[in-house]
């Protein structure tokens, strides 16, 4: 059993135990392709997200695809 | 200023004298917004507030594209369009209440799509661009031709209850393909004929959007650049997020890869087969 830590997630502190940015994305059912991610800063390319290994005080923002408008 | 004050019309001096009166405005400013061209690409659900809120303030030429006619289900949230105008092209019953609410105002209807064959032209005869379509492909193409023609583009998009805006300066801050890179698989993100859209919501970002086009006709500080502003209406709350220029952005970063405009068409009809491996949910 691994053990938490806590990351920063859309402005909200919360614990999780995600080692990488694909399994926090796994945990809460976001599919990949439906967000950029943006890590302590940068915006990640998507075949990172498995190599992209999470710390205690990592900044995540999730930044959602939106149209809109029209139709 | 009373020299640049003289140049309008008694009833001009009227209509605009709560904006003249902001220091930031003036006759100097409100003399920039009526010399203004703005392109809004959509006359929907932001395109409306954008419009409406132009066209009061004054903004010289208003042109308008869209291919669509006005449909039932577009009323609860594009507040251009009236009960009578059901059926009617949506950049005509656009054109008549704009030019209704102000007729010192131009506005220039195109009733088409936008297309990698138009858009460079188009963009060309405007200062501004802003971007109120509800579908991928032709936000993507508006970012490169906003990139292309170093054309400042106001982001805006919609979803169920959340909106979020962004300010692209081409070549200065953060474009559209910063943050991402290219359009989502077809039929993964819904659109709001599919998942739904407070009609409110529309007001809230497209009038943000034209807030910002005045801001940057009047050379004020601080357009909403280099950070992406959500607004989440259940929660009744906004947020910023800042975005950094991507050195790896396709189109804006030190390797760009891509030169020339083309819509991912394809993309627009077609399912996902691979893609669908999960249900994530964007709200
Ligand atoms: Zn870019």
């Amino acid at each position: 059993m691994s053990s938490s830590f806590s990351v920063i997630v859309n402005g909200k502190e919360e614990a999780t135990t995600a080692a990488s940015v694909m399994e926090l994305l796994q945990i809460k059912k976001v599919d990949p392709h439906m967000v950029s991610v943006e890590y302590n800063g940068e915006i990640l390319d998507r075949t990172v997200f498995p190599s992209t290994h999470l710390k205690s005080g990592d900044k995540i923002e999730f930044l959602y695809y939106m149209g809109g408008g029209t139709a | 200023m009373m020299v640049k004050l003289m140049r309008f019309s008694e009833t001009q001096i009227q209509r605009y004298s709560r904006h003249i009166l902001l220091p930031e405005v003036g006759g100097k400013g409100q003399a920039a917004l009526l010399k203004a061209r703005v392109l809004v690409i959509g006359a929907g659900g932001l395109g409306s507030p954008v419009a409406l809120y132009l066209a009061a303030a004054g903004i010289g030429t208003i042109g308008l594209i869209d291919g669509d006619v006005v449909d039932l289900s577009n009323l609860h949230r594009q507040i251009l369009h009236h009960t009578p105008d059901v059926d009617r092209p949506k950049v005509a019953s656009a054109q008549a209440k704009l030019t209704a609410l102000n007729p010192d105002v131009t506005v220039v209807p195109h009733h088409e799509r936008l297309t990698a064959d138009n858009a460079l032209s188009l963009f060309e005869q405007y200062d501004i661009v802003i971007d109120g379509t509800d579908n991928f492909p032709t936000k993507f193409l508006a970012n490169d031709a906003a990139i292309f023609t170093k054309r400042p583009l106001i982001h805006g998009g919609i979803l169920r209850f959340v909106g979020q805006v962004m300010t692209i300066l081409p070549g200065q801050s953060a474009c559209y393909r910063c943050i991402f890179k290219e359009p989502p698989p077809a039929g993964l993100v819904p659109t709001c004929q599919e998942a739904g859209v407070l009609g409110a919501l529309a007001g809230v970002i497209g009038t943000i959007q034209a807030t910002e086009a005045i801001k940057l006709i009047l050379g004020l500080p601080q357009p909403l650049t280099g950070r992406l502003l959500t607004y989440d209406a259940l929660a009744s709350s906004f947020r910023q997020i800042t975005v950094r220029r991507n050195p790896k952005c396709p189109i804006c970063g030190e390797q760009p890869t891509i030169t020339t405009l083309t819509v991912a068409e394809q993309q627009v009809c077609e399912l996902p087969t691979a893609a669908l491996l999960s249900n994530g949910g964007a709200a």
